[in-house]
């Protein structure tokens, strides 16, 4: 993947080649109802690279065994590949050790498992958990169900009307009550970037711990969880152009040592008797049942391809398109963009005047381009713009300046049909 | 800029007209019957308010927030069950629902107006919208409490 930076801008080092990294995404080059697939659908799922794709099948051809159990050759092989990648994580959040990476399904499992677990350790009734506007379900639901369960409540921290997170008002529902945190890094369905170091700040004044829901955020911006300061960092494969079916949990030692298992099985024991059982050191203990193999395989030559793009030229080529697509877009009568954070990751939502965001996604889906219309799992946020949905345009580092053209062209031809 | 065929048979300009300017889009106070349905893939809702006489369809509304595809089958709805028998609205409501669903069907003659909604059939995804209304409207007729739900 030598040839990813172009030769003429290589001492820029953050121009990325477009059309290059393209290539590498063999899904770009087909055609969806005869025209070139646009697609910009990226906050939902990313598309994958052919190295992501070829590291799956090379271990099905030639390492599938199941790990830890095995004495032989391809457990052996396949153990080492999938402790590898553990590894890779490590550094790819910048955690203090590797036994605090836990791999999971996904962005939602992972935080069920906090919920289920860190809520089981710290809340009694009466305790609080602070949430806030913009979350997504999978970062409600889990607390609502552990709230119920312990009698502790939630509070939820106001978004402003460009949809940036409230800090005063934040930092007023905080009270030695409050045991957990819970926010998203980047709004899925806003692309607001949240201070997370800020409201770190703030929650530690109180001694609460701080859960970040990161599945927005590792595609878009280098993560470091021990400078972000928070306690847990949740995120998924699938979002960062790796596989379905595979996510990561980081979390502090001392806590998840501390925590409760979340579900058990087989690996996640020392001992089993019928009177009790005791459990695996971490991350095994969190790690019940046969993990998806491939799947974090898959998940590891994701994490190398991304970093070889590099995330500074990622930045710098999204940041040109989020500007872009916003410039083009709110230029266009009868389109309002909502969410104009001042930090804002390559996502886009926007209503147009008199059309449903439904019919803004069926009339651009048959020009080829896919994009989101709906609530985007977020409905408080969608009540309180007072909106039912928006449509939504999300950006990934393949995405160009033509597709945003594009974009743009297609929302003119729905104006078309309404009109 | 050409707009792609299938495009124009599904935003036919009625259906635009009744999505942008819904007929019957009122609360029936004192309604003999009414139900409630709920599209939670995309947070659709439609209320639908029924008054009988003798069995029959006096006066029909929704109220609800969808798109145009939606709102344009809530008010075609309306219009089209005034009048009408219990039966005879489950028969429209059948022959609606294949027209939608099944290829080749010849679009029953009681379906009158309702036919511009022949094109939905070309997106699957879309289905589920002109039908919300209709399954309230068998709900509030069958007299279900619960919120009818698309899934
Ligand atoms: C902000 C946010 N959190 C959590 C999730 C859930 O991720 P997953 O469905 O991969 O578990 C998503 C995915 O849509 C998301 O955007």
């Amino acid at each position: 993947m030598n040839g990813l930076l172009s030769s003429s801008t290589q001492q820029k080092h953050s121009r990325l080649d477009v059309q290059r990294i393209r290539e590498d995404f063999p899904i770009l080059r087909r055609l969806v109802y005869g025209k070139p697939l646009v697609y910009l659908d990226n906050a939902a799922t990313t598309q994958k690279p052919r190295s992501v794709i070829e590291a799956m099948s090379s271990y099905y051809e030639h390492t599938n065994a199941n790990i830890h159990r095995g004495l032989h050759f391809l457990s052996e092989r396949a153990t080492e590949q999938y402790e590898a990648v553990r590894s890779k994580i490590t550094k790819f959040l910048n955690a203090g050790d590797r036994c605090e990476i836990v791999f999971t399904r996904g962005t939602t499992e992972s935080i069920n498992l906090v919920a289920s677990s860190l809520g089981r350790l710290l809340l009694k009734a009466g305790d609080e958990v602070v949430l806030t506007t913009m979350e997504h379900h999978s970062n409600i639901v889990p607390w609502q169900l552990i709230c119920s369960a312990t009698g502790a409540k939630i509070r939820v921290a106001p978004v402003n009307d460009d949809g940036e997170l409230c800090l005063d008002a934040f930092e007023r529902l905080l009270n030695p009550k409050t045991k957990i945190v819970a926010l998203t890094h980047v709004s899925n369905a806003l692309g607001t970037v949240n201070p997370v170091q800020q409201v770190v700040r703030m929650a530690k004044a109180v001694h609460a711990t701080v859960v970040v829901d990161g599945a927005q955020a590792v595609s878009h911006l280098a993560v470091d969880v021990q400078q972000l300061g928070c306690d847990f960092y949740a995120f998924s494969g699938h979002k960062l152009f790796g596989p379905t079916g595979v996510g990561v949990l980081w979390g502090r030692a001392e806590l998840l040592d501390a925590m409760p298992p979340y579900q058990g099985g087989g690996e996640m024991i020392r001992t089993v008797r019928f009177e009790s059982s005791t459990w695996a050191k971490i991350p095994h203990k969190f790690e019940a049942g046969t993990p998806p193999i491939a799947e974090v395989i898959g998940l590891g030559a994701a994490v190398d391809y991304v970093l070889h793009v590099g995330y500074a030229a990622i930045a710098e080529h999204e940041s040109a398109l989020r500007d872009g697509a916003t410039r083009t877009l709110s230029s266009i009568p009868g389109v309002r963009i909502i969410g104009n954070a001042h930090d804002k990751a390559a996502v886009i939502s926007f209503v147009l005047e008199g059309v449903h965001p439904h019919d803004i996604g069926t009339i651009l889906d048959r020009e080829g381009i896919a994009i989101r219309a709906g609530h985007h799992c977020a409905q408080p946020l969608m009540e309180r713009f007072g909106i039912a949905a928006t449509a939504r345009a999300s950006f990934a580092f393949y995405n160009t300046r033509a597709e945003v053209d594009a974009l743009a062209a297609g929302v003119q031809k729905v104006i078309e049909v309404f009109s | 800029m050409k707009v792609a065929p299938e495009l124009r048979e599904l935003y036919q300009e009625m259906i635009v007209d009744h999505g942008r300017r819904p007929r019957n889009f009122r609360k029936i106070e004192g309604a003999s019957c009414q139900a409630e349905g709920f599209n939670p893939l995309c947070g659709d809702q439609v209320k639908v308010y029924l008054r009988c006489t003798d069995g029959r369809v006096g006066d029909a509304s929704f109220e609800g927030r969808g798109c145009a595809i939606s709102i344009a089958s809530a008010s075609m709805m309306t219009e089209a069950v005034k009048g009408k028998s219990r039966e005879e609205v489950e028969r429209m409501f059948d022959a609606f629902h294949r027209l939608l669903t099944e290829e080749h069907v010849v679009p029953a003659a009681e379906l009158g107006k309702l036919k511009v909604f022949a094109g939905v059939r070309e997106f699957p995804s879309r289905v589920k919208c002109a039908v919300l209304a209709w399954h309230t409207l068998k709900a509030a007729l069958t007299g279900t409490q619960e919120t009818v739900s698309t899934e």
